[in-house]
């Protein structure tokens, strides 16, 4: 038996180099596919950031559950040429935002900015969690009123009632 | 009535349900464009019938007219074509943005499927696209005579589109100017 196995173990053990060999050199090839699809070469880090902060927070208008960094449309390769080329023609983020709003409208922003469309969406939050205070808060003094209601002092008619009550029950007992 | 009050959640939960149930099947994701009563924006390019002659947007102006964003790589576009024909024998003026398109196959195109446009502007790269906000094609746009941006409708033009739609904004636009209204109605 044990003279099968370590022979087996050998084979796995030699089988393991190539195939590590091969997924290493595999991932590198991918990601170096990956990466020719969009390339834009940039000056400066800073750069490079302003331009991921721009197709992450710019929507995509033809599928429009994605950002423009992450979907595949033509028309959000478009918005990422055309922001590229305004970012190395030193255009600020509010001018490119700002070219894009005008074509596009507000749909673009994931981040739409404060308006009379908008208010809702910034403060309706908000506005529910204070509703949400305000009933709990009314809930728990209720709760604490009728307790305090429940131990009001009792008459002497009462006091004398539950006495017989539990002179009662103490007679069943015994 | 207190009881009654239990409901409340019960019945703001099923608001809440019936709206995101409705969403779901919301299958009309056009968005209105961001141009709406806004000048058509300025351009110079060729068409794609020929190379030299280039067009700008004084061409576009004088009468109310369709601005079709087309393309031979859309499948949509080559459904509207017919109606966008029939329309164009009405009277109807009818430019065309020939969208990020191969110029060779959209001559071929419109020779084979006749052409309904008076010409069709040629936007290879598709900037005219970007400045109008084209996101698809099949877009049209209605514009008035001065070359004010009067609506737009995203996808295929057919007629009921056509009829409920566009024409009455079309020919609104038109009564103001007479004359050609009579013919282009019938």
């Amino acid at each position: 038996m044990q003279a099968n196995g370590v022979p087996l173990v050998m084979n796995m053990k030699a089988y393991l180099k190539p195939l590590l060999i091969l997924f290493i050199t595999s991932m590198g090839w991918l990601s170096f596919s990956w990466a020719a699809i969009d390339t834009y070469p940039f000056k400066t880090d800073e750069q490079r950031q302003r331009f991921k902060q721009l197709t992450d927070e710019l929507r995509c208008p033809k599928c429009q559950n994605q950002n423009i960094a992450d979907s595949n449309a033509p028309i959000a390769k478009d918005f990422r040429e055309e922001i590229y080329r305004q970012l190395l023609a030193g255009h600020s983020n509010q001018t490119i935002v700002d070219f894009m709003v005008a074509r596009y409208g507000e749909f673009v922003l994931y981040r739409p900015t404060f308006s009379k469309k908008t208010w809702l969406l910034w403060i309706g939050p908000f506005i529910l969690l204070v509703v949400g205070a305000g009933i709990f808060y009314r809930l728990i003094r209720k709760g604490q009123s009728s307790s305090t209601t429940a131990s009001a002092p009792l008459s002497e008619a009462e006091q004398r009632q539950i006495e017989a009550i539990i002179h009662q029950h103490e007679e069943t007992k015994s | 009535m207190a009881r009654l009050k239990l409901f409340i959640p019960l019945l703001l939960f099923i608001a809440l349900a019936g709206f995101l149930y409705q969403g779901i099947y919301d299958k009309d994701d056009s968005l209105t464009s961001a141009l709406l009563n806004k000048p058509f924006p300025a351009f110079s390019l060729p068409t794609v019938q020929s190379v030299e002659t280039n067009i700008g947007k004084q061409e576009l102006l004088g009468e109310a007219a369709l601005v079709n964003v087309w393309a031979t790589w859309c499948p949509s576009c080559q459904v509207e074509h017919p109606y966008l024909l029939k329309l164009a024998q009405q009277g109807v003026k009818i430019i065309g943005v020939n969208y990020k398109d191969d110029r060779a196959a959209a001559q071929q195109w419109l020779i084979k499927l006749k052409n309904p446009y008076v010409f069709s502007i040629f936007d290879q790269k598709g900037r005219l696209g970007m400045d109008l906000g084209v996101y698809g094609a099949p877009e049209t746009y209605l514009i008035d005579r001065e070359g004010t941006i009067r609506y737009k409708h995203v996808g295929v033009v057919d007629e009921q589109v056509w009829l409920t739609k566009i024409k009455p904004k079309y020919d609104a636009l038109n009564t103001k100017k007479a004359e050609p209204v009579q013919q282009n109605a019938g």
